[in-house]
């Protein structure tokens, strides 16, 4: 058994670069470090299975096919569509991503990350209101206080509490014991068992919990005596513990961007940030869910100028989330074709969603047998990256680090399918 | 007036935009030049003609034209959008943006408009008789200036962050709202004749904003100033009694009035 040190774990945007893989006969057969999620990914269990071969759905099966006619048809839906729609990119890496953003342009196609179901109202707050936001080396060094809105790091992003709060930093020698934990989530989770605070606002009441603590922190009184749950004494000491931090941190997750009001909780709570920073020093960072979902952000908006939900129809990049978005898409009966790559939006959108990618062609390019490969008329399967091929990803805080091959694969990678599909539609549309 | 007609022939699913339909675009055409003004259909430009019947007459001026659209146009974005001057009807219901950043003329709607109608809307009338959707009267993404000027009527109901980075200008909505409403709101007047859900004037620094019917939950940042009768807003004098409010005290600089009509709304007193 050959040991390779140093991978970085292709699962959360929590990106941990200190994994050990054991590697058997070219296939990776136990872990060191990775969390249980993290350690799944790599050996694969859960009866998750591999596609091997490129597929085309026949009737109601799918058959064997090469790449090379795989890719055919797939230029070819995506040449042909009116409004395409190109779906996914938050695990792969961000060489294939950028392939992917040319790609759009060339078929005048909408291209949206899962971003617009995850963290897509930050990045919405973030364009209004700027973004405070700091490396998780500063959380480790210098936070006193750490705050994490609507999440539960403990299932979700495992090793992150251990990674931020509980490691011993330069000016927090002790670790936890130098910190305080705050946790506001409606429920008691794995993670507010841990919280020396944990404020158990009422469902919905992000926002409304927001206003009172910046109301408080800049001095002034709130109308009632009771908002989102929380009475007004604890808001008070809750303000206090916020303003008097060394270094503050929020972390923030799916319980308050897809709460009640969405992009404008996140607006209020980065606005909450900076006005702390009159007191102290505080920052940010949004718990991104797949491991690469910044890096799409981050590419996407250096190859156009914004970052998810583009629309290349007219030839230049537009934006609107909420119009452009692929839930819109799907859900208006807007998109024409889909191509999804690195998600696996058929377990995860909504039903009538879901309802419009049955109507129209679905390309995937995706390594496993999904409720997505299930709809979809083409299947290509790619390299897993960070496992089987190398790339570079984004960290949730947006430092890019470069993942590892561990071990061979005879299929191309995401990048290679997605330049073939380009070049291809080039050709396509030359001929128009 | 010249009128020219446009008869929609088939609305499709992948949908039509349509910017190119103002009195600005059509002056000085001839109605077979019209006809052959080029609209988007998904990634594909295709002439006018190829979706609605055109006919009438047209003029050299757009302030002497009236378009006429004679029916729904549901899957049709952008009409009128940056028109200055003439008037458009559309005798149905319409797609998104309608009259956004239009700078004069006249738009009715006989039916219902959808989201961000009258986006960054700088002067000029823009009704809609029906319902209206979200992000009318507001800015666009990321941008922290909204509607500037002109008057934005809605008869019926609308939806979510309307007036939303509004600077200036009247928005009314006779009907009822969702949450939100004039949130970031830094000038201009908003009317809401019916109820609003939450967050009326989140985060506003500036503005005035008046609900007559039911807020049914209030932001706590608000300060209350006591109860005005017959209140006078933009000249016009609006009777009853209102609770009167200055925030949002979340932000810094904070200087935007809420009314609120007493009738209904003692839970939000303090
Ligand atoms: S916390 Fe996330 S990145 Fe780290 S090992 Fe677990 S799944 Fe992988």
């Amino acid at each position: 058994m050959e040991l390779v040190k140093n991978v970085v774990c292709p699962f959360c945007g929590t990106l941990c670069d200190d994994i050990v893989c054991k590697v058997e006969n070219n296939e990776i057969v136990g872990t060191i470090n990775a969390c249980r999620i993290g350690h799944s990914k790599f050996v694969h269990t859960e009866g998750a299975m591999r596609w091997k071969k490129p597929m085309i759905r026949q009737g109601d099966e799918f058959v064997e096919t090469t790449y090379d006619d795989a890719i055919e048809k797939a230029a070819h839906v995506l040449a042909d569509a009116k409004r395409p729609l190109m779906y996914g990119w938050s695990c792969t890496d961000c060489d294939a991503q950028a392939v992917g953003v040319e790609l759009a342009e060339e078929t005048g196609a909408v291209i949206d990350n899962t971003a617009s179901v995850c963290h897509g109202p930050s990045v919405l707050a973030l364009q209004d209101v700027g973004y405070p936001i700091c490396t998780f080396g500063e959380v480790k060094n210098r936070a006193d206080v750490v705050v994490y809105w609507g999440c539960n790091p403990m299932h979700a992003h495992p090793r992150h509490l251990s990674r931020n709060v509980f490691s011993r930093g330069f000016f927090r020698e002790r670790g936890r014991a130098d910190r305080t934990l705050v946790v506001v989530d409606p429920r008691k989770s794995d993670s507010s068992k841990l919280a020396d605070v944990h404020l158990q606002l009422d469902f919905d009441k992000d926002y409304e919990l927001l206003d009172a603590i910046r109301t408080v922190v800049r001095g002034k009184d709130i109308l009632y005596d009771e908002v989102a749950g929380i009475p007004r004494e604890q808001i008070y000491e809750v303000a206090e513990v916020l303003k008097n931090a060394q270094f503050g941190i929020l972390f923030f997750g799916m319980g308050i961007t897809h709460s009640r009001g969405k992009h404008r909780n996140i607006d209020t709570a980065i606005c909450l940030v900076q006005e702390l920073n009159d007191y102290s020093k505080w920052t940010l960072i949004p718990m991104r869910g797949h491991y690469n979902v910044t890096g799409f952000n981050q590419v996407c908006t250096w190859e156009s100028g914004y970052p998810y939900c583009v629309d290349f129809s007219t030839g230049e990049p537009r934006y609107n989330p909420g119009e452009t978005g692929a839930n819109d898409l799907l859900q208006n009966k807007e998109a024409d074709a889909m191509m999804v790559i690195a998600s696996d939006p058929g377990a995860h959108f909504p039903q009538n969603a879901i309802m419009r990618m049955a109507e129209i062609p679905v390309i995937a390019i995706e390594p496993h047998r999904t409720p997505t490969t299930e709809m979809a008329d083409v299947i290509i399967p790619p390299a897993i990256v960070g496992m089987e091929a190398e790339g570079t990803a984004y960290r949730m805080e947006g430092v890019p680090i470069r993942m590892r091959k561990v071990v061979d694969s005879d299929l191309l990678t995401d990048k290679q399918i997605l330049e073939r599909i380009r070049d291809r539609v080039k050709e396509l549309q030359a001929s128009k | 007036m010249s009128e020219i007609i446009l008869n929609p022939k088939v609305q499709p699913q992948v949908p039509l935009e349509a910017q190119n339909v103002t009195p600005d675009m059509f002056a000085g055409k001839s109605i077979d030049e019209i006809k052959n003004i080029e609209i988007w259909f998904g990634n594909e430009q295709v002439s006018l003609s190829e979706f609605f019947d055109v006919e009438g007459e047209s003029a050299d001026n757009a302030s002497e034209i009236k378009i006429i659209i004679d029916g729904d146009v549901d899957n049709t974005k952008r009409i009128g959008q940056g028109m200055t001057a003439g008037e458009i009807v559309i005798k149905g219901n319409t797609s998104m943006y309608v009259g956004s950043e239009m700078e004069g003329g006249k738009i009715t709607v006989e039916g219902d408009a959808g989201p961000w109608a009258g986006r960054d809307m700088k002067g000029g009338e823009l009704t809609i008789m029906g319902d209206a959707g979200d992000y009318i009267g507001s800015s666009y993404r990321g941008d922290w200036r909204g509607m500037s000027g002109g008057v934005l009527t809605v008869y019926g109901n609308a939806g979510n962050e309307i007036a939303e980075y509004m600077l200036g200008g009247k928005l009314v909505v006779k009907g009822n709202v969702r949450i939100m409403p004039g949130v970031h709101m830094n000038g201009g007047t908003l009317i809401i004749g019916g109820d609003v859900i939450a967050r009326t004037g989140g985060e506003m620094k500036g503005g005035t904003i008046v609900v007559k019917g039911i807020i049914d939950e209030f932001l706590p940042g608000f300060e209350f100033l006591g109860v005005e009768k017959d209140i006078e807003i933009d000249g016009e004098l609006l009777e009853g009694n209102y609770f009167k409010f200055k925030g949002d005290n979340a932000t810094k600089g904070a200087g935007g009035i809420i009314y609120a009509a007493t009738k209904g709304n003692a839970h939000i007193a303090p």
